[in-house]
């Protein structure tokens, strides 16, 4: 395959962790909580996981069981941790932004205690999923065996959330909780329950994010390092996105293109940095443009950030 | 017809109203609590991380002397016994300058979460003229343009977003979030272009804070006085009350004839000047510059700022607690033999969770069902 | 009584009780006993009973504030009460929240409309409604239109509610409720937002839905309304429940007397007008708001001083534009703001004009020194020029002629123009809620005193002065005032406005949510005005205020003047049909 099309799959594959990332905070943001814990959360997601498959890895389990099993545990260790989260913002109702900012500081510290601290200096957990799933046609060392199954759970998940939020009467209640959960309390919506759903499931599929990052993608046991960067890159992605996780799919592409460019148009190490900044200044320039249009569908949700108490007067 | 006891059970299991007001002292005996029980927390955490620990529970006193020991023990070396106490000091002081910066921003409830960035770019100005200047100039001359090309780059920094949200009503959140890596990633640019060969890490011999008895003492009174300073401004000057009508209400302003897009600039204008001056601060301390000198300080100063309710004099408090939990933190790891790096952030992590959640029983009152119940019967 | 725990010994109350003599066939449909509710130290309830049956419409009446709302809001799910018991059919019921309610067959219409501006009317409708079968909403739009062709609304179910008129948005609260299948629907001051006719449109909804068997609750303050259109009336007074009447067998007296606790003189004062002079002259504004939409249109008026011009419309038709305009809030408008000041021959003070405003107008030589001679600052230094200026004898040479268009409000004042506005967003707008009267105080005058810092002692001494002069009642001057009654609020917001010392009064609603008594300070404080010869512009709602407080009435439709009359000899009608008549109609009329 040429070296563009390996460069496009490498965007793709990348661009994976994003979709997780972005369309978990774009569910807790549709419930009205802007989580500026998604990269502690994605960190959590990510050691849980591949904790999971360090216990089990060499075990004589099949592979396939290996995979979900450490994929539920970065599930579960995401949602776990975004249950701190919702349990802080929603039912005590504290500051979004503060508690965010104290559960990545906290998330970052216990991924390095997980992985660094139980002493995982070998690559046993690593078994990357992908390689009991080859594409058939494609070569041994082709760049498309980057995408594996985790990368169209990922897509998986975007499609799905998309049309949950836009077609389905779950989707519209959420909404409608983020919009103006006055309205929706009226309306006999549970707010707090979908708060609570929509943040700890939403934080779920951002651990997810940390989990095909380490395990999948990179597949080596440093590649947690980078995963508080991406998160807060996630996080960007949703303004990009325009809250819709179908979008967030081309934007998490292009995310990951703008990312490894440098390492395709083959120019100075000392311009790298530049290329690095490119998505968060594309980020900025989205977040002008769109609130320069001031479109009302593409703002964020109406209550973001926003504390609910029904007795409010 | 059902008698009124047994549907008492349905009625709600608690029962959550405002607090019209609370006793300042109750108000912080719930903040204390939660301290203690957010230490608790942390000894039974640490009790599940260090094998040390399980193996000689008596390490736990270790535990909770950390905190003290790290910030106010004696030192080893014999010619500087106070060390860790002035370097606890400085560095609540660097935090506290940071968070005072970002105090006139959150009055006006503009969320300014781009400390970070708008400190490292100060630092980058300040380190840019050293790079230049640094040797060719009168040492005095290169700290006073330092300060001055630092207070200007963060200047810079914050008022970007102002302009787009006094604008357009850009999301200024997202925004300054933003910017902070766009700093993190030109600072590095700029290293790798002036040092090609370095590691990522830039020294410099000139450009270093003039010592006031000692090296710490400068620092600390700068910020003292910057939070004098700050407390006077937004009490008692006709800025500072701009900047409550704007953040209260910006029809309220506009209807007196305030114009809020000039508040804005200003007020980020000064926000980006005050990290700028701390940018400033880490250069002349640090003498280097690397992409992460600021270390997230930026971020755990909107911890300290928030936690302070904005007000100047309270945050140097806690400032200085968020500093103790850090320092105490990072012994304790050392101490109980588990992983250096990261037992801090758990640890303050945790306790912040403690502090932040209680703020919810001084502003709310819990009701339980039970009492009402009993109220009730009373009545009878 | 009314603490009384077994409500079974309470139940036939009614059914022998005089005052609520009810035939014995009527079905109860709920029963509120003993209900008490409290805000922190506030008691917005207190032991309150309360009977609806099938197939009536029950008024519940009382004055703002007195716990209407809150009453309701327990039915409805809103809030749940600290105390009583809540009957249905007999059975007790315990509604912890919206849900509850709606399970109950119990809807509320709120005043304070609660839909998702982003989503269309059908999404609104079909919010937390649960279903069977998959959810399409092309289904729901079928079923809302079914609906409203029923109860004979207007309406598209796909339309934005961002897009929506007032009226449009009540009409998809109403069958939010409808299309649950509600029994009982509560209806929170359904009328302050309409006009005359779709008030009438309305009742006859509400009667349908009556012969319907459904109960009809309707929270209001407006004695005739509930006349028209109740059945039975209950009377809360200060969170306390007074009586439960007959419509039939009380009018509007009895009524008044119950809701207020006293007899009330319910006249409204009107001096005549004493040397009313044009003070602002509006011509042809025109405005399109920032989202582009043509607010006001071409509106041409007159205030003179020592008169009250009332303003009359439906809810949003440019009255806080049109206020706002005059005022310097709305950029882009087109046409003439004019304002007249009668200074011919009088003294210069310092009052309204700057030191450099003063300078200015000396150097267009504006002043003469009472003998016709001219005056001259030049060389003179600024002590002595206050001096002379502060003596009385430097004097107007002509009446002062201002154009207002195109000022900031800074502008309009730095002229030496005085406007004071109240606006209808009191907390929102005129004052600050987090701060106290002395800070409060402070917004008018904040600029004056030392170079950059505040000046706190004068708004101190005004903020205890108000409170003393209009009886606001505070536990102090540094207490936020969103701690304060409405009530309360309005005092010391139209206090400052008058410490003003304003040459034009403008004031949006400045009654809404007032007690009686509060509401007759507020038209006392504006007489007051009219005699100091001040031109009052008085935006209000409720048609009977105005025709009776007013000197001259402007009736304002979608932005357009469709009619000035006098206050005098005009009738409700008369200002109703003006409040609806369309556009082209109108522009007839004038050729």
């Amino acid at each position: 395959m040429s070296g563009f099309m390996n460069y496009l799959v490498d965007s793709l594959a990348f661009g994976a962790t994003f979709i997780y990332g972005s369309t978990g905070e774009i569910l807790t943001e549709k419930a009205g909580h802007l989580n500026l814990g998604i990269p502690g959360i994605m960190c959590m997601g990510g050691a849980g996981g591949a904790w999971i498959m360090y216990l089990i890895g060499s075990s004589a389990l099949p592979p396939f069981l290996i995979v979900l099993l450490g994929t539920l545990a970065a599930l579960l260790f995401g949602a776990l941790t975004g249950a701190i989260y919702s349990f802080l913002t929603i039912t005590l109702r504290a500051n979004q932004n503060v508690t965010g900012l104290a559960l990545t500081i906290f998330g970052e510290g216990m991924m390095k205690v997980i992985l660094d601290g139980s002493k995982l200096t070998n690559k046993a957990y690593l078994v990357q999923p992908v390689s009991y799933f080859h594409w058939p046609f494609a070569g041994r060392n082709d760049s498309l065996q980057l995408i594996g199954p985790l990368f169209f759970l990922a897509i998986i998940i975007a499609v799905l959330s998309s049309w949950v939020l836009m077609r389905t009467k779950v989707g519209l209640h959420l909404r409608a909780v983020g919009e103006n959960p006055a309205t929706a309390d009226a309306a006999g919506i549970n707010v707090t329950g979908y708060k609570y759903a929509a943040t700890c499931i939403g934080s779920g599929i951002a651990g997810l994010g940390g989990f095909y990052y380490i395990v999948d993608y990179m597949g080596n046991n440093e590649a947690y390092l980078d995963i508080p960067s991406l998160g807060w890159l996630s996080i960007a992605l949703v303004i990009f996105a325009l809250w819709r996780p179908v979008l967030a799919i081309v934007g998490s592409t292009v995310f990951g293109f703008l990312f490894s460019l440098s390492s395709l148009i083959k120019i100075s190490t000392a311009t790298q940095p530049l290329m690095q900044m490119l998505p968060y200044v594309v980020t900025i320039l989205v977040l002008i443009v769109t609130s320069i249009r001031n479109k009302r569908e593409n703002q964020p949700p109406s209550s973001l950030g926003l504390s609910y108490f029904r007795e409010d007067r | 017809m059902s008698h009124p006891s047994q549907n008492a059970e349905r009625e709600p299991l608690i029962h959550l109203s405002k607090r019209s007001g609370i006793h300042p002292a109750k108000a912080w005996g719930i903040r204390l609590a939660a301290l203690a029980l957010g230490l608790i927390t942390c000894g039974l955490i640490a009790f599940l991380l260090s094998e040390k620990l399980r193996s000689d529970p008596k390490l736990i006193e270790k535990f909770y002397t950390a905190f003290y020991r790290a910030s106010f023990g004696r030192g080893k070396i014999a010619s500087d016994p106070y060390r860790k106490t002035w370097d606890f000091l400085q560095y609540s002081a660097l935090l506290l300058c940071i968070a005072l910066a970002l105090t006139p921003a959150f009055r006006m409830r503009f969320w300014n979460i781009g400390a970070e960035g708008q400190t490292l770019i100060g630092m980058l100005g300040a380190s840019a003229v050293n790079f230049y200047l640094g040797g060719k100039i009168p040492e005095w001359l290169l700290l006073i343009l330092m300060l001055f090309a630092a207070v200007l780059a963060g200047a810079v920094w914050g008022v970007i977003p102002a302009l787009f949200k006094a604008r357009w009503g850009t999301n200024e959140t997202l925004f300054t979030l933003m910017m902070n890596y766009v700093a993190m990633f030109l600072t590095a640019y700029l290293i790798k272009k002036w040092q090609p060969m370095g590691s990522g890490t830039l020294a410099f011999a000139n450009g270093k804070l003039p010592a006031l008895i000692n090296n710490y003492l400068l620092i600390i009174l700068v910020s003292v006085a910057l939070a004098a300073a700050m407390f006077v401004y937004l009490r008692y000057s006709k800025h500072g009350y701009e900047i409550n009508v704007v953040g209260e209400s910006e029809r309220t302003a506009q209807y007196v004839g305030i114009s809020v897009k000039k508040v804005i600039i200003r007020t980020m204008l000064l926000s980006g000047m005050l990290c700028g001056l701390t940018g400033f601060l880490f250069a002349g301390l640090n003498q280097n510059i690397t992409r992460d000198s600021i270390g997230g300080r930026g971020f755990t100063a909107i911890i300290v700022a928030w936690l302070a309710k904005f007000n100047p004099l309270v945050m140097i408090l806690m400032a200085a607690l968020v500093l103790l939990l850090q320092k105490g933190a990072g012994q304790i790891s050392q101490d109980l033999n588990v992983q250096k790096t990261a037992m801090p952030d758990v640890i303050v992590g945790v306790i912040l969770f403690f502090i932040i959640g209680c703020e919810f029983f001084i502003n709310y009152q819990v009701h339980f069902r039970g009492r009402g119940q009993k109220r009730e019967e009373a009545v009878k | 009584m009314a603490g009384l725990p077994f409500p079974s010994e309470r139940q036939s109350g009614p059914f022998f009780n005089e005052s609520g003599g009810r035939p014995v066939e009527k079905q109860l449909a709920l029963e509120m006993r003993g209900i008490t509710k409290r805000f922190g130290s506030v008691i917005a309830n207190y032991h309150v009973d309360l009977d609806v049956y099938r197939g009536e419409i029950l008024a519940v009446l009382g004055e703002n504030g007195c716990g209407k709302t809150t009453l309701m809001n327990m039915i409805a799910g809103i809030y749940f009460p600290d105390d009583g018991k809540i009957y249905m059919d007999g059975q007790e019921v315990v509604i912890r929240s919206p849900k509850d309610a709606f399970a109950h067959g119990i809807g509320m219409i709120h005043q304070h409309f609660k839909l998702v501006d982003l989503f269309t009317a059908g999404e609104n409708i079909v919010l937390g409604v649960k279903e069977n079968g998959r959810y399409r909403i092309k289904d729901v739009n079928e079923r809302v239109a079914a609906i409203a062709a029923r109860y004979g609304f207007h309406i598209d179910p796909s339309k934005k509610i961002y897009d929506m008129s007032v009226s449009e948005k009540q009409t998809v609260e109403i069958i939010k409720v409808l299309y649950r299948g509600a029994d009982i629907l509560i209806l929170d001051e359904p009328t302050a937002v309409l006009t005359p006719q779709e008030i009438t449109r309305l009742f006859q909804v509400l009667r349908r839905m009556k012969e319907d068997g459904k109960s009809i609750i309707i929270i209001t303050h407006k004695l005739h309304e509930v006349l028209e259109v109740s059945d039975r009336v209950t009377i809360l007074r200060k969170g306390e429940h007074i009586a439960t009447v007959n419509t039939r067998d009380t009018d509007e007296n009895r009524l008044t007397e119950m809701m207020v606790g006293k007899k009330i003189d319910l006249n409204i004062d009107r001096p005549a007008p004493k040397n009313a002079q044009p003070r602002l002259e509006v011509r042809h504004l025109d405005l399109h708001n920032a989202e582009g939409i043509h607010v006001l249109r071409d509106v041409s008026f007159t205030a003179n001083g020592g008169e009250i011009l009332g303003v009359a419309g439906i809810a949003g038709s440019g009255q806080r534009e049109l206020l706002e305009a005059i005022t310097g809030l709305q950029p882009r408008v087109q046409g003439e703001i004019i304002f007249h000041n009668p200074k011919k021959d009088r003294p210069v003070t310092f009052f309204h004009k700057s030191m450099r405003r003063v300078r200015e107008l000396c150097a267009q030589n504006a002043f003469h020194d009472g003998k016709g001679r001219d005056v001259s600052f030049d060389g003179m230094k600024t002590a002595a020029i206050r001096k002379w200026v502060e003596s009385g004898d430097v004097l107007f040479r002509e009446d002062e002629v201002m154009s207002l268009r195109d000022k900031t409000p800074l502008e309009i004042r730095q002229l030496g123009v005085h406007l004071s506005f109240v606006p209808e967003d009191r907390l929102g707008m005129g004052l600050v809620g987090s701060m106290g009267i002395t800070d409060n105080m402070m917004l008018r005058s904040y600029r004056k005193g030392r170079a950059g810092f505040l000046d706190r002692k004068k708004p101190r001494a005004l903020a205890d002065e108000i409170i003393k002069e209009l009886e606001v009642a505070t536990p102090g001057v540094s207490t936020p005032v969103r701690k304060l009654s409405g009530g309360n609020v309005q005092k010391v917001l139209v206090g400052r406005e008058i410490a003003f010392m304003p040459k034009v009064f403008m004031a949006a609603y400045p009654v809404r949510g007032l007690d009686i008594n509060s509401s007759y300070t507020i038209y006392r404080l504006l007489n007051k005005q009219k005699e100091n010869g001040v031109a009052v512009i008085y935006v209000g709602e409720d048609l009977d205020v105005l025709l009776a407080l007013c000197d001259r009435i402007l009736v304002i439709n979608s932005g357009a003047v469709t009619g000035i009359l006098d206050a005098r000899t005009a009738t409700k009608e008369e200002i109703g049909l003006l409040m609806t008549k369309t556009q082209a109609a109108g522009k007839e009329e004038t050729k």
